[in-house]
């Protein structure tokens, strides 16, 4: 059971990766919330086996699960989720300006290079 | 003395949440932010103060006693901090009341700033890594608006980069702490502290190398600095000299409080090195090529970000106390300077060396205020980033560390060269083409409120040349508690 989560974790942080990569807004946030799930999943995994009882109970129940990475990944969750609210809106709000939602070049970094190509054409 | 400790933290959230419902009322929500920052700055001083005399002080949230609970804790580092981290959101929250603009236009920038000025306290005084997590978003949400408050095109896509990476480092961030618990079991740092040297060293390694890129990324160190000259020069200047001053200093604090406290014995100290003279050249040299006055400054933010990281790489007391002097200089002088870019901004309407000229002919005050400042980042005597720069040299020199003293005395010189560059191109010169060629006399002295705190800052910097051996001596003892840090862990573990 660990090594499906382990693998579900890899599958997850390696598609958010490559979605991240791309040039489209909507697209790099889906890649960034499917690296949130796998950071959840992964602060789960680091609470120990699955299967345990999750509180003590009035019964003998031998071992519990561990409270706190629940705890940890529920937080974790909800940041991520405003977070990524606040990014469909910023992306919402460029495709409102300008009708499209790429991630656009450094305009000034683009102007300095011009300046360097031109002065190396220059005699 | 346990109160000391929440104020800073609580004060401005609770302001921030009546700010938000005075939204009709700026004149209110202005006398509300002032008078909590007020009283944040002086609870941190007292806190300061009393720290300095009694040692580290703590307190756990809820009390749940350590490891389980919450623990805030202030030593002297952090005490430090948190005093100019508040002293400068105060300083220039004033400088954003006084600016016509962004800030008055928009209701919601005060109720967000004291977010921020939350964030920034929590960041300082948390004693626990899933909570310096929470501190570090809290800080960043807050920014993610302030950057963006305007919403204008070129607000949005440097937006984007910012918010983009920055949630990058922050699901690494969520990583290291997953992986940290599932190898320790604990999440609170003075107990990490010894629990982790129980760890075999290739897995503590890569934990270290793991928060080293997280808090390298806020940070801005090289190779994870591209982010900062893009996205801090679009905001409006208020929001840049405090992004400018505090947020990439909130990840130097991190790194040096992890690396001192958590990974002491992994030799980290050659690669510090490295990426610290790295980040000085790369900063420094990509200045040379700007025309913005906001773009040169935050080129010279990452610069200088090296030489604080030189500091932690020595790894000794004097380099230690030499980092956290230069942090405090930095903070200083690194605000202003991007408050008198927004006088600047404000006089002549553009920011662009090439438009701009004569400045300090028809606004001799504000040349004054730049010149002050850009010398002492420069490091010349008898300026604060002098007397930092020779705590970092002599520290590097009894280490025999020579290559990143070299280094790091030609990045000063280089640094001389683009203030000089902007003072050439803005403020000498004949007064040609400005933007406002019919301003009448009171709109060249700029708002009385601005002008005030940009100079009050200038002040405080002069101040730290001349009281510069008592800030010396209170850094070294930082610096000791740093590298000693049994007094903080036992601190935290005993109640």
């Amino acid at each position: 059971m660990i090594v499906v989560t382990a693998l579900v974790v890899g599958v997850l942080y390696a598609l958010g990766t490559y979605l991240l990569l791309q040039r489209q807004l909507t697209r790099i946030v889906i890649g960034l919330a499917l690296m949130g799930h796998g950071a959840n999943l992964l602060l789960l995994l680091a609470g120990g086996r699955a299967g345990r009882p999750p509180f003590v109970g009035s019964d003998e129940v031998g071992p519990v699960a561990d409270p706190l990475p629940q705890a940890l990944a529920l937080t974790a969750i909800v940041i991520t989720f405003g977070v990524a609210s606040f990014l469909l809106a910023l992306a919402y709000r460029s495709w409102v300006i300008d009708r499209n939602d790429e991630v656009e070049d450094n305009v000034e970094d683009r102007r300095i290079a011009r300046l360097a190509d031109r002065r190396e054409e220059a005699p | 003395m346990r109160v000391l400790l929440v104020l800073p933290i609580v004060l401005p959230l609770v302001a921030a949440g009546i700010s938000m419902c005075l939204f009709r009322r700026p004149t209110l929500q202005r006398m509300l932010g002032v008078a909590v920052m007020v009283a944040v700055v002086v609870a941190s001083i007292i806190l300061l103060v009393r720290v300095d005399s009694d040692g580290v002080a703590v307190t756990q949230l809820g009390g749940w006693p350590a490891p389980t609970g919450i623990t805030l804790v202030a030593d002297l580092f952090s005490a430090i901090m948190l005093v100019v981290g508040t002293v400068m959101v105060l300083v220039v929250l004033i400088y954003a009341i006084g600016q016509p603009g962004t800030s008055q236009t928009s209701p919601w920038f005060h109720p967000i700033y004291l977010v921020l000025a939350a964030g920034v306290a929590m960041c300082f005084l948390t004693g626990d890594l899933f909570n310096l997590f929470v501190a570090f978003e809290v800080m960043l949400s807050a920014s993610y608006v302030l950057i963006t408050l305007g919403g204008t095109e070129d607000q949005v896509r440097t937006g984007m980069t910012y918010v983009v990476i920055s949630i990058v480092a922050s699901t690494f961030f969520l990583t290291a702490v997953g992986l940290i618990y599932a190898a320790t079991g604990t999440v609170n740092m003075a107990d990490l502290a010894g629990r982790l040297a129980d760890l075999p060293d290739s897995v503590r390694s890569a934990l270290g190398l793991l928060l080293l890129v997280v808090f390298g990324v806020k940070a801005a160190i090289f190779p994870l600095f591209f982010w900062l000259p893009d996205s801090y020069p679009t905001a409006p200047s208020p929001v840049t000299a405090i992004f400018a001053g505090l947020l990439t200093k909130v990840g130097v604090y991190a790194i040096i409080r992890t690396q001192t406290l958590l990974f002491p014995a992994d030799g980290n100290g050659t690669l510090l090195l490295f990426l610290a003279g790295a980040t000085m050249v790369v900063g420094v040299l990509g200045a040379i090529a700007q025309d913005d006055i906001k773009r040169i400054l935050s080129f010279h933010i990452v610069s200088q970000i090296g030489y604080m990281i030189m500091g932690l790489g020595l790894f000794t007391v004097a380099g230690l106390a030499g980092a956290i002097l230069y942090t405090v200089h930095h903070i200083v002088v690194k605000t202003s300077l991007f408050l008198v870019s927004g006088l600047v901004e404000h006089l002549d309407g553009t920011g662009l060396l090439r438009r701009l000229g004569g400045i300090a002919r028809r606004a001799p005050l504000v040349g004054a205020l730049f010149l002050l400042p850009a010398l002492s980042l420069a490091g010349l005597p008898p300026f604060s980033g002098f007397v930092a720069k020779l705590a970092l040299v002599q520290a590097g020199l009894a280490t025999e560390a020579w290559l990143i003293v070299g280094v790091s005395l030609a990045v000063s010189a280089l640094t001389l060269f683009s203030m000089t560059k902007i003072w050439a191109g803005a403020f000498w010169g004949a007064p040609e083409g400005q933007a406002h060629p019919e301003a009448s006399d009171a709109r060249q002295r700029g708002p009385r409120l601005m002008v005030g705190a940009t100079a009050a800052l200038v002040i405080a910097s002069l101040g730290i040349a001349v009281a510069a051996g008592p800030i010396y001596e209170l850094s070294e003892r930082a610096a000791g508690e740093l590298l000693a840090p049994a007094a903080y862990i036992e601190a935290v573990l005993a109640r």
